[in-house]
């Protein structure tokens, strides 16, 4: 299946593992993601905070790009997942705003492509049971709390995805792997986002909480699906390389599947996984 | 009163938001992660609102430390996107020339120049250019290093093929935006704040 794939500038940087474990974890499982060419960043909170034509104009371009691709969209990072699949919205939904959009930008909207979050291309075009069949190393007595973060729900009338305050999706991709994700009640809270870097200490005090609620219901890893909130979960806790490791959770698919390239992903994490993972005999 | 009425009618032009319909549940308030780290909650920001109290609601650093998790307007019992109107306010706060988190509004300011000249956010240069406009040089130092040392953080970003036509874009936005909002930037009273 092809699919049309926009990583995002985080995925360039300070998540290059995810880039490189979505990519090999999709092709292992017959997804077959194609870059857009020459896209552009999405304007992310900056955008929306600042003029909100641009919000929709970067990622209307980005949309124009897809559209002349052929292919649905898949979007592995949630911030830019938001921004292109609300101004997907605006454009099917607000005929003056798409006007106005198609004028900016120089294109003219044909809805024939959708856009969706590689959490929910690995959910609905590829499936829990689908990763199961292939599973070649179960990650056995792995104990996940599962961790959704705010925009790969929300807002609910835009993503049209799983359950708004209790999601299930990521939970079943890892059921998937052989590792049992845990019931707890911070699935959906906010890591901080992009305020690390401006407002650190409130964003501290948010992964702090994450962290020990994970803990508390007895994870041993946290597993997410956006580049912002893995960022947050390592870099922002109180004492930084201490306690659980973070996952993407194309990497934990990607070790299941037996990827050798597996372990390059773990090599740039702030919050190393291998001694985690050796006590499992999950990793050499 | 009549800059209060222009101030009620640019919040619900801008943002689209029933802002009348609130009847102070409390809903958001309880919700945001953020209100304990914010002078008011997002409940008392709409009241402000519906106040016309346009300085109490422009000055909240709550609107500038919103970080949109959208969790407030998921669970409003009236359909109010309190994202929208966060949004909306911080926008007004810009073109009032009151912005309560200056760092905040900087960040997003050098974030955007970024795009307008590459089209892509290259991290390092970003976060360089962000700690020397704030003189704040050494916290993030470690973690700078940290990901410069695991690979996170090339020197050297991607920049895409067609800038021109990005600048078109920038600029378009910014002249539509600024005429659709112009008339109530109309001072009934020489330019100061009610």
């Amino acid at each position: 299946m092809n699919l049309s794939y926009y990583p995002g500038c985080s995925l360039e940087s300070s998540a290059r593992e995810y880039n490189l474990s979505a990519l090999s974890v999709a092709s292992a499982l017959g997804l077959s993601l194609t870059e857009i060419e020459d896209w552009i960043c999405c304007g992310a909170t900056s955008a929306h905070s600042t003029n909100q034509l641009l919000a929709y104009a970067l990622p209307a371009a980005n949309i124009a790009l897809a559209q002349q691709a052929g292919r649905d969209l898949v979007v592995p990072c949630a911030s830019c997942y938001n921004r292109l699949k609300k101004t997907d919205h605006v454009l099917r939904n607000d005929p003056a705003r798409r006007r106005q959009l198609e004028e900016v930008v120089n294109f003219t909207f044909t809805g024939r492509i959708g856009v969706m979050s590689l959490l929910e291309a690995f959910t609905v075009r590829i499936g829990a049971e689908e990763i199961s069949r292939r599973v070649v190393r179960p990650l056995e007595g792995l104990r996940l709390a599962c961790y959704y973060g705010c925009l790969l729900v929300r807002p609910h009338h835009v993503t049209g995805f799983d359950n708004p305050e209790n999601p299930r999706s990521l939970d079943a991709l890892m059921a998937g792997t052989g590792a049992r994700p845990l019931s707890w009640s911070y699935k959906t809270e906010c890591c901080g986002a992009n305020l690390g870097l401006t407002v650190g200490d409130a964003v501290r005090q948010m992964v702090s909480r994450l962290l020990e609620m994970a803990e508390e219901a007895g994870a041993q890893a946290i597993v997410t699906a956006c580049p912002l909130c893995q960022m947050n979960l390592e870099v922002r806790r109180p004492n930084n390389r201490n306690g659980i490791p973070a996952f993407y959770f194309t990497e934990l698919i990607g070790l299941a599947l037996g990827l050798k390239e597996s372990g390059s992903w773990f090599a740039r994490h702030i919050v190393d996984p291998l001694p985690l993972l050796r006590s499992l005999s999950l990793a050499s | 009163m009549f800059n209060s009425q222009s101030f009620i009618e640019e919040v619900k032009s801008r943002s689209g938001q029933p802002i009348e319909l609130c009847f102070q549940c409390q809903k958001c308030a309880s919700g945001c992660y953020m209100a304990r780290f914010t002078d008011h909650a997002p409940n008392q920001i709409l009241r402000y609102i519906q106040l016309g109290l346009k300085e109490k609601a422009l000055r909240s650093s709550m609107i500038w430390l919103c970080s949109s998790c959208e969790i407030c307007g998921s669970r409003c019992p009236n359909g109010i996107k309190m994202f929208d109107v966060m949004d909306a306010l911080k926008k007004i706060a810009i073109s009032n020339n009151i912005v309560a988190e200056k760092k905040i509004r900087l960040f997003n300011d050098i974030f955007l120049d970024t795009v307008r000249s590459k089209g892509r956010i290259h991290e390092a240069l970003m976060m360089a250019e962000y700690k020397l406009r704030t003189g704040d040089l050494f916290s993030d130092l470690d973690l700078g290093l940290k990901l410069f040392l695991k690979r996170k953080l090339p020197l050297i970003g991607k920049k895409v093929k067609d800038r021109k036509y990005l600048d078109v874009i920038f600029k378009r936005c910014f002249d539509m935006e600024r005429k659709a909002f112009a008339k109530y930037q109309v001072r009934l009273d020489g330019g100061k704040l009610n």
